[in-house]
This record gives C-alpha cells, sequence and structure tokens, in this order.
C-alpha cells in the first residue's frame, strides 16, 4: 500500500540531490563549515526526533549525550593516545549504557518530570565535564586530535562535508527503517496511547529505553565527530542551552518527521549567520521567525508543508467543519 | 472448561471496596457479560484482569496460570485482549496502523532487522498491512482502511478498537462498554459484530450499559453491586432474580428491556 506521508525513496534522494548540488553554490570554506555544523546537529536531532517526535518522551538533557561522546574521544585520543574510532565507539557505547541505566526509572516520569529529570541529567552530565579539570581541561576545554582512519587524516571542511553528509543520508535511512517497521510502530503506540500500547502486547518500559539509548548513541557519535572536526571542545558547547537548542530545531522542523528533523536543523543552524547583518537586532529577529513559524504551523515545518501540499482538500474540510 | 478464574478478589482504593470478595469463573467459548449499576466495579474488574491495576487480595487464574502481578503487555502475550470503554485510539496514526499495533506480538519485533531492512521486513509489514486491512473489513470498517484515525467518527473509533483488539488473536477478548454512546441502529450493529466474533471461537467478555444487548446476545452474565457478586447466570436467570430487580433494575426495567 502506498503511503505518500513515508516518501522513502523520494526523500532520500531528494536529499542526497541536495547535499550533492549544495557546494555548487558555495563561494568559500566558511559555507562548508556552516553546512557541515549543520549536519551534525541533524544527526542528533533525528535521534532526538524518535525519542520526541514518534514516542512522545521530552529530553532537555541530549547535549550531556553529545558531551558525553565528544569528551570520550578528546579524553580518550589525548590522555590515553587511543585511536579515534576506538574512542568513539567506546565512548557510544558508554553513553548508550548510561542511557540504558537511567532509562528505566527516568522514562517513567511524564511531561514535566521527565523534563526536569533529563534537565537535570544533563546539568549533572556539564558539571562533571566542568569539574574535572584534570581529565577535561574545566570551563576552558580541551583541544581534539584530528581525525585519522587507516593512516589518512580527514582534514579540510571540504572532505568533512562529504563524509558528514554520507553519515547524514545513513542516519537518516535508519531512522525511517525503525520508523516502517514493528518497532517503529510500537514507538508511535507508546505516544498515542500507553494503556492501549500495554494491552496490544507492547512493552512500553522496554521501547522507552530503546529509543532513549538510540537517541543517546546518535547525539554520542555526533558529538565525537563534531569535537574531531572543530578540534576543541568546551563544557559550554554541551551544556544546557545546547539542549534547549536541540529541542528547538525537533519541534520547528516538526515532530514526528525525520526530514523535518534535519531541516530544522539545517534552518537552526543557517539562520544565526544570515541575521548577523542585522546585528543587535538579530536575536529580535531571531526569535520572532521562531514564534511566528510556531504560531502559524504548530505541527513544525514539514509536516505543516506536507499537509498543505498534500491534503489540500482534506484540510478545508477540517477548517470548515471546526 | 474454564478460562478465567477469579477466587476472592478485592480491591481497595482509600478505604472504598471498589471489588470486594468476588469470584467467578468464565468458561471457554461462548459470550458472557458482567453488568452492574454505575460505580459497581465492573471497569476496575476489568482493569484487574488485565493487570492494569494490582489486587488488594486474592486470585486471578488464566488457563489455570495465576497471572496477578504480571503486567498488560505480559497478559496479551498469554492471549488476553481487551477495548475501552473511554477510546484509547492511537491518534498520531492512520485506522490501519492502529490494528497493526495489534498485530505487535505476530510480527518480528527485533531492532536490527528493522534497522537495516533486513529478514524480509518490508515483504512482513505489507503482509501485516493487508492482514490488518481485513481486519477492517470484518468489523465493518473497510471504508477507512486508507483512514487517519482522527478523521474518523466515533462509532467507527469503538469498531477500531475492537479491529486492534481481535488483531492480536487472543483466546479471550474484554469489551469495555462497546455500545456506549452509539445509536440504537449502531447498537444492533455490534451486536451483531459480537456474535460474529464469537463464532470465530473467541470466548468474549463484555461490560454493558445496554441492557437490550446484554440481555440478547450474552449466553451468561454476571450482575455486580457495590463491588460484590449479585447474581449469575443465564438472561433468564437473571431477569428473574429478585435480588437483581430490587438492587439494580427495578420491577420495571426488566420486563420492558430499556436501558439504565
Amino acid at each position: 500500500m502506498h503511503r505518500l506521508n513515508s516518501p522513502r525513496t523520494g526523500g532520500l534522494m531528494a536529499l542526497v540531490a541536495v547535499i550533492a548540488v549544495l557546494p555548487l553554490f558555495f563561494p568559500n570554506n566558511f559555507y562548508f563549515d556552516v553546512a557541515i555544523l549543520a549536519g551534525f546537529n541533524a544527526i542528533v536531532c533525528i535521534g532526538l526526533n524518535l525519542l520526541i517526535g514518534y514516542a512522545g518522551q521530552i529530553s532537555l538533557g541530549h547535549a550531556g549525550f553529545l558531551g558525553l561522546g565528544a569528551y570520550s574521544s578528546a579524553v580518550l585520543t589525548t590522555h590515553l593516545g587511543w585511536p579515534p574510532f576506538l574512542a568513539m565507539a567506546v565512548g557510544a557505547v558508554a553513553t548508550g549504557l548510561l542511557a540504558f541505566l537511567v532509562a528505566r526509572p527516568i522514562l517513567k516520569l511524564k511531561g514535566h518530570y521527565l523534563a526536569m529529570a533529563t534537565l537535570g541529567l544533563g546539568i549533572i552530565i556539564s558539571i562533571v565535564m566542568n569539574q574535572e579539570e584534570e581529565l577535561t581541561g574545566g570551563p576552558d576545554g580541551m583541544t581534539v586530535p584530528p581525525l585519522t582512519a587507516f593512516g589518512y587524516e580527514i582534514y579540510g571542511e571540504q572532505i568533512w562535508y562529504w563524509v558528514v553528509g554520507v553519515l547524514l543520508v545513513f542516519c537518516v535511512w535508519l531512522a525511517l527503517n525503525i520508523i516502517e517497521s514493528p518497532v517503529g510502530r510500537s514507538l508511535k503506540a507508546v505516544h498515542g496511547s500507553e494503556v492501549a500500547a500495554e494491552v496490544s502486547g507492547v512493552d512500553t518500559g522496554h521501547y522507552k529505553a530503546l529509543v532513549f539509548v538510540i537517541s543517546a548513541v546518535f547525539a554520542s557519535l555526533a558529538g565525537s565527530l563534531g569535537a574531531h572536526y572543530t578540534g576543541f571542545v568546551t563544557p559550554a558547547d554541551v551544556g544546557f542551552f545546547k539542549s534547549i537548542e536541540l529541542v528547538t530545531m525537533v519541534v520547528l522542523g516538526g515532530m514526528a518527521s525525520t526530514y523535518g528533523a534535519v531541516i530544522g536543523a539545517a534552518i537552526l543552524t543557517v539562520l544565526p549567520q544570515l541575521l548577523t547583518q542585522f546585528e543587535e537586532y538579530e536575536h529580535m529577529i531571531f526569535g520572532l521567525i521562531l514564534m511566528l513559524v510556531m504560531i502559524f504551523m504548530p505541527k513544525g515545518l514539514v509536516p505543516s508543508l506536507i499537509g498543505k501540499i498534500l491534503n489540500r482538500p482534506a484540510a478545508q474540510q477540517e477548517d470548515a467543519a471546526s | 472448561m474454564s478460562l478465567l478464574k477469579v477466587e476472592n478478589l478485592s480491591k481497595v482504593f482509600g478505604g472504598v471496596h471498589a471489588v470486594e470478595d468476588l469470584s467467578f469463573t468464565i468458561n471457554q467459548g461462548k459470550i458472557h457479560s458482567i453488568i452492574g449499576p454505575n460505580g459497581a466495579g465492573k471497569t476496575t474488574l476489568f482493569n484487574l484482569i488485565t493487570g492494569i491495576y494490582t489486587p488488594t487480595q486474592g486470585r486471578i487464574a488464566f488457563d489455570d496460570k495465576d497471572i496477578v502481578g504480571l503486567a498488560p503487555y505480559q497478559l496479551a502475550a498469554l492471549g488476553m485482549s481487551r477495548t475501552f470503554q473511554n477510546l484509547q485510539i492511537f491518534f498520531n496514526m492512520s485506522a490501519l496502523e492502529n490494528v497493526m499495533v495489534g498485530l505487535h506480538l505476530h510480527l518480528d519485533r527485533r531492532l536490527f532487522p528493522a534497522l537495516f531492512r533486513l529478514g524480509g521486513i518490508a515483504a512482513k509489514e505489507s503482509q501485516a498491512e493487508e492482514e490488518a486491512a481485513d481486519l477492517m473489513r470484518f468489523v465493518g470498517l473497510g471504508q477507512y482502511v486508507g483512514s487517519e484515525s482522527s478523521s474518523m467518527p466515533y462509532g467507527a473509533l469503538k469498531r477500531l478498537e475492537i479491529a486492534r483488539a481481535m488483531a492480536a488473536k487472543s483466546r479471550i477478548l474484554l469489551l469495555d462498554e462497546p455500545a456506549a454512546g452509539l445509536n440504537p441502529s449502531e447498537t444492533a450493529e455490534i451486536d451483531e459484530l459480537i456474535r460474529k466474533i464469537s463464532e470465530t471461537g473467541v470466548t468474549v467478555v463484555l461490560v454493558e450499559h445496554d441492557m437490550h444487548l446484554v440481555m440478547g446476545i450474552s449466553d451468561h452474565i454476571l450482575v455486580l453491586d457495590y463491588g460484590k457478586k449479585l447474581a449469575e447466570g443465564t438472561a433468564r436467570e437473571v431477569r428473574a432474580n429478585p435480588d437483581v430487580i430490587a438492587a439494580y433494575l427495578g420491577s420495571g426495567a426488566i420486563g420492558g428491556g430499556h436501558a439504565a
């Protein structure tokens, strides 16, 4: 049965095309840099969207997982001399393990209480990074060696752009695969009605923990790569405000839409750069744009636009009925 | 043969005995009803049986296995499914996906095949879609196979829940007020649907207010009042029981068959 709202091949092809064509319009490396950062944010948001958009569980502490990945890579390569990919893998496993351990107790909570608990988790991680100065360099942060693989060094914006591009497509593909499977349907069921999911045989505790771990691992991997790319990491990069920024990206792009998460991440990474010309009005205009989008497109950009394009007659009927 | 056996079951909510020292048996097959005035403990009893509440006291055996303390999803795996009095629809999904959640226990639920789309996931998913569509047609929702659940009318959503519960291929199906909020012609259709489900061999247990429906289709009726068993038996026996007449239906309601 054909489902228009999950354009697996069409959407993936469009994403590949955009990533392939974009560099033609990049006049200098600064543009590549912004695109790469957007890509890292998008990878985190794809995972976070599985948690927030699909399973309906909030996390205000995801920058903490991003930070665990970044600092695992930084600390293990710098202090212990581990190869970057080993450090990255160990960081991802450790982050996944931590997420798994806290998931069961934390995800018993709902709504505001869950928000507070995840917020606390993020803050604890942030405090550790600030306090363990001998290991992490404290608030000043620490340098991270470049990423090397098989003797080659991944170096320069133009190469990183393609690495991140390929990874992004891969992550979108993974997310779509999860969503279009019994696992993804169970996540949506947890969101829709936990009690109905349970009596249908869905172990809601298991799926909530699972999606929390998946989203944490996505964040950890993006954090590791981002640290290698920028060559530097500070606790402020992975603190409370980063967590809020990530949630805003997911909500702006559109909850329960993988492409929405990508577009939300892209817009919120690029927009501040575009608005710098307004100087002191930058933040005001930024806030205004966010408010207007959420007022006129409460479902987020992608679901609202798709809804407008595909279901024009249906949408009008709904308007008439309400 | 007894499929569900409840012994000395009690549930206390802060001093209120919602269910008190209740014992009864539900045999395999046929249609069973639980009736009683508002607050008699019918829905509490359903929630106890399906693992949503934990009993204060007593024993519940399903197929001779003690099920007290098991989570609802574990009971579902044993072959128990239910619907809800106040609808519990997954409004974030299409109608078809709602029913497909009901198929959950019969699908490949492993993460890694799903992640990399291995093990014929795509083929299994379209097979599940077919099966869910068949179930929707069975409950009379053929026209809504392509619909979003959020755009369906109330009566159709009640059937959607029944389709989802049936998808689990359970041995016992507990329907909590399937006719509540429906008009007489819709109620008659639900009546027919329940008979049809019963004919497939599933044991059906109803909680219902609509006396017409209950008296007409039930093979066995359990009457509750203030959490206790008031009477039990066939429709004829229950109707003639003086306790039932006095405590619940009132002398006029039984013969006339008006809904309470």
